[in-house]
């Protein structure tokens, strides 16, 4: 097929750029629901146990939030599913015998599982009982996990593929289903993805109820329950997190070292001890990083723990096989920057804890409102750093992006690209504002669910629901 | 194949079942989208987003098993659909995006003008994935052009009268599966306007099947051998005869109404005819004439590692499946949201 470009740009980019644009989307909304779901299961069981009205409160209150983000989540998943097909149709057909079975498993591990049970969390309190209802949302928390497991799975053997070979159409056919599940890179990604989920809704949720807390709600038992636990998160979370990215690191130097070049800026080889890049301006056409700020050999001391170990520069690879450094080096610094302050935060509500100024540190509390989207933030710059540095390659050393794409006119995937933008940034801004909306709100005594909103309401069944709305300790609720 | 199993039948099987799942569930939640607009006052379309409200979730996982399933089972027919049939599913994509969050974003409206605009999010939605949908339908029937394991076809190719008339008879379709659900879930005027519209749509049904299924064996002259060469056409005869007489049971339920399950239930029964025909026509094709389930299969070794999985997980997601369903079983109440 003739190449053809839209707006200036012919296919593959435009393709990529689609691809990019709606994972980077709909991964926003997993990141939040990952640890969300596990959040309300966890305040779901301390009601239970507890009787403690402040956990219900929450639980509805967030329970609102969640509804709204997984919707979104859904239906821009849903849209992932098709886009191998769509705009990566050869990549499809190549690694499909890899890669489609772990999906599939995805789907009958992971998506059935949160979907069945989501309605009965949602809707369900009254009709089936405590029991039965704790553990629906236990099922959706597991879902949203498995699912995550699953998908870093599939994109850990693009990274780092192994268990396989290649036939006489040059497809991929397994070898080995162990190897191909656990490449060595997976670990990794998914102890520090997963552990990103959790700090990212730690966040959220500490932001809000910062909000609240600023605006004199000290006395309010569900915001003070709410920040508290998002800041325990914080303190316990955040330094776990630069561990395992660190460990994330060394891995990736081990088996995709030129991505690391790309995110550390070195463009030279060092022979004896690289100097850690602080910040600078990644210049590709001239190989160099200008305005480098830069602390001599402390890269070779985080990278190979030796202050005079060597390390190969990207002077060491063909220019067609380096990736965009620019993106990958900011990237990178965004996320770990961000990671940084995040341990700042955890630390600070530590001291203020323990001078029993938790709930009165106003500057604790700014910072904290500030910091509630950070997780996002940190969770697609990670991404962009993980996946701009794979390139060229989709399957990394195998199969090239350029080689990758479906056989698309530049004007079919131009337009839908657009597309893909308004519809978007229109109906997913709507959801986001919706969200600000309810979280604006502070959680109070009484807190109506779903259920009793003027919302969608439960089928009339014959169940008595008085009967299954006591509490287990014989209270109402 | 030594053993006299065909792996790669089995696999063609299993997704014919996921789709067949996916077009009744979804079909009935994407029909409320579409009959929408013919139920104008805010109580009654709050109470058709209730009769699916908790379940459809679920209902639109079946179309990520049946895409993933092609990719998976089938990895070069998806290769090849996907490009073919772009614009189509797109359109489908985006068209279940607002769909999909017009159910949560609806309640939280508060003018009456983002009100109007999750309404119309929700039928337009509807409407669209639902034709969409039916398009490919027609897409794939018609046939696809290739060339060295790529689709070798033009970027209009899906637009064609016979891909439109497909589209329709997919929309009406799930609209009468739509009227036969809410016959079920609802009660008084709702449920009497329910019936009045399966009636209406249950003819136009009809109407649609036949005149898909007199075209489509003009499509390709094998698809013409199938169905009237004898000794074909001992096998093939049942099928519109079966149709006949389920339409009859169906006109005869609607009319007496002495119970809510049967029209659903005929209707069911209706849209497997349907799949046992088209089935009977594109055997052992995905992309009919040109290329068969076998010269599209993946990997020997992934069918079976699937194969396992979908055996043990495929009778528990039923299971709890059907006891979301049971949870929620019964006529939804118009009053019970507004306490
Ligand atoms: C809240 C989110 C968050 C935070 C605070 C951090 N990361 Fe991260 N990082 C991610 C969220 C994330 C991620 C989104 O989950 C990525 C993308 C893909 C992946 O495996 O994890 C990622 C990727 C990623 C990679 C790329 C690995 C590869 O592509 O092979 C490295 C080297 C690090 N991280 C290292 C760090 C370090 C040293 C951090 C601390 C200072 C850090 N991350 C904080
Ligand atoms: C875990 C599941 C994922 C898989 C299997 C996956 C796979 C892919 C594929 C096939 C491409 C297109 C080929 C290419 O350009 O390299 C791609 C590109 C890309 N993805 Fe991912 N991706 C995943 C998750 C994500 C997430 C969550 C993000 C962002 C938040 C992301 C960001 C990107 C970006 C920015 C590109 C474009 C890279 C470039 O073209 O330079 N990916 N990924
Ligand atoms: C290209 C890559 C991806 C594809 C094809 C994909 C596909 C999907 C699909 C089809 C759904 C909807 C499931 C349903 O119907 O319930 C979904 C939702 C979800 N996805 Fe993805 N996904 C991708 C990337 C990711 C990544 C990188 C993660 C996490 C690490 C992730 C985690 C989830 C989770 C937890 C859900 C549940 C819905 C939610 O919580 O919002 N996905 N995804």
């Amino acid at each position: 097929m003739e190449v053809t470009t839209f707006l200036g740009l012919d296919a593959v980019m435009l393709a990529r750029m689609q691809f990019a644009f709606t994972v980077s989307f709909h991964f926003l909304f997993p990141a939040f629901t990952i640890g969300l779901a596990s959040y309300l299961a966890v305040l779901n069981a301390m009601y239970l146990r507890s009787g403690n009205d402040a956990y219900l409160q929450l639980f509805k209150y967030w329970l609102k939030i969640f509804a709204i983000t997984f919707a979104m989540g859904v239906v821009s998943g849903i849209v992932m599913a098709y886009q191998f097909g769509t705009n990566w149709a050869v990549f499809s057909d190549k690694a499909g015998p890899v890669i489609g079975p772990l999906m599939a498993y995805e789907v009958l591990t992971a998506f059935f599982l949160e979907a069945g049970f989501l309605g009965i969390m949602i809707f369900g309190r009254d009709k089936v009982g405590p029991g039965l209802h704790m553990f629906a949302c236990v099922m959706v928390a597991l879902g949203t996990a498995i699912s995550a497991t699953w998908i870093l799975s599939v994109n850990s053997w693009m990274q780092t593929p192994q268990g396989f070979e290649i036939n006489e159409n040059g497809q991929f056919i397994p070898l080995s289903w162990l190897e191909v599940i656990f490449t060595p890179s997976f670990p990794y990604r998914l102890a520090h993805t997963l552990t990103a989920a959790y700090l990212t809704t730690a966040f959220i949720v500490g932001g809000v109820g910062a909000l609240h807390l600023l605006r004199g709600e000290r006395d309010n038992h569900g915001v003070r329950t709410m920040f508290s636990m998002a800041m325990w998160m914080a303190a316990i979370v955040a330094p776990i997190q630069i561990f395992l990215g660190d460990q994330h690191g060394l891995n990736t130097l081990k088996h995709q070292p030129v991505k690391v070049m790309a995110m550390e800026g070195h463009f030279e080889s060092h022979p004896d001890g690289a100097p850690l890049i602080l910040f600078g301006i990644p210049d590709q056409e001239a190989g160099e990083v200008k305005y480098a700020v830069q602390i001599p050999k402390l890269s070779s001391l985080i990278l190979k723990h030796d202050l005079n170990a060597p390390l190969d520069g990207l002077d060491s690879v063909p220019d067609e096989l380096e990736p965009p450094v620019a993106v990958v080096f900011w990237a990178f610094r965004i996320m770990v920057g961000i990671g940084f302050l995040m341990l700042g935060v955890g630390v600070w509500s530590l001291i203020a804890r323990y001078r029993h100024r938790l709930y009165d540190d106003h500057w604790l509390h700014r910072a904290a409102l500030i910091m509630g989207p950070s997780g996002l933030i940190a969770v697609l710059a990670g991404w962009f750093t993980t996946e701009v540095g794979r390139q060229p390659y989709t399957v990394y050393g195998h199969l090239l992006t350029q080689e990758s794409s479906s056989p698309l006119e530049a004007q079919a995937v131009g337009i839908s690209l657009l597309a893909f933008i308004v519809i978007y940034s229109s109906v997913f801004g709507a959801g986001i504002v919706y969200m600000l909306k309810l979280m604006n709100k502070s959680p109070h005594p009484g807190e109506r669910g779903l259920d009793a909103e003027p919302g969608p309401i439960r089928t009339a069944s014959p169940i008595a629901v008085g009967a299954d709305r006591k509490h287990p300790n014989g209270k109402r609720n | 194949m030594e053993t006299g199993f065909d792996i790669t039948a089995a696999w063609a099987l299993i997704l014919a079942v996921a789709v067949y799942i996916y077009v009744v569930l979804d079909g009935f939640d994407l029909g409320i989208g579409i009959l929408y607009p013919l139920f104008p006052g805010k109580r009654d379309r709050d109470l058709l987003m209730n009769t699916v409200a908790p379940v459809w979730d679920g209902n639109e996982t079946w179309l990520v098993l049946g895409g993933g399933g092609l990719f998976a089972a089938f990895p070069l027919a998806y290769a090849i659909l996907m490009p073919a049939v772009y614009p189509l599913v797109i359109a489908m994509l985006l068209g279940l995006v607002f769909r999909g969050v017009a159910f949560e974003f609806r309640w939280k409206a508060t003018g009456p003008f983002s009100n109007w605009l999750w309404d119309t999010a929700f039928f337009g939605g509807s409407f669209i994935a639902a034709m969409s949908q039916g398009m490919i339908l027609g897409a794939i029937l018609q046939g696809i052009e290739i060339a060295d394991r790529s689709y070798a076809g033009g970027w209009w190719d899906w637009l064609t009268p016979f891909t439109l008339l497909c589209g329709a008879a997919v929309v009406c379709g799930y609209m009468l599966l739509g009227a036969c659900w809410l016959n079920i879930k609802t009660s008084g005027d709702v449920q009497v306007e329910a019936r009045r519209l399966a009636r209406i749509l249950g003819i136009a049904t009809v109407g649609f099947i036949v005149a898909v299924s007199l075209w489509t064996p003009f499509l390709h002259p094998e698809y013409l051998g199938r169905w009237f060469a004898w000794p074909a056409i001992a096998v093939t005869a049942p099928v519109p005869i079966a149709v006949a007489l389920l339409i009859y049971a169906l006109a005869r339920s609607l009319t007496e109404g002495e119970s809510d399950w049967r029209p659903f239930l005929l209707v069911l029964a209706l849209f497997l005819l349907c799949f046992i025909g088209l089935g009977i026509s594109m055997w052992p094709w995905v992309i009919p004439t040109q290329l068969s389930i076998w010269d599209a299969a993946t990997a020997r070794k992934s069918q079976i590692f699937m194969l396992v999985g979908v055996l043990f997980i495929l009778p528990i997601i039923l299971g709890y499946t059907a006891y979301a369903y049971w949870v929620f079983r019964g006529k939804v109440d118009p009053d019970e949201g507004y306490h």
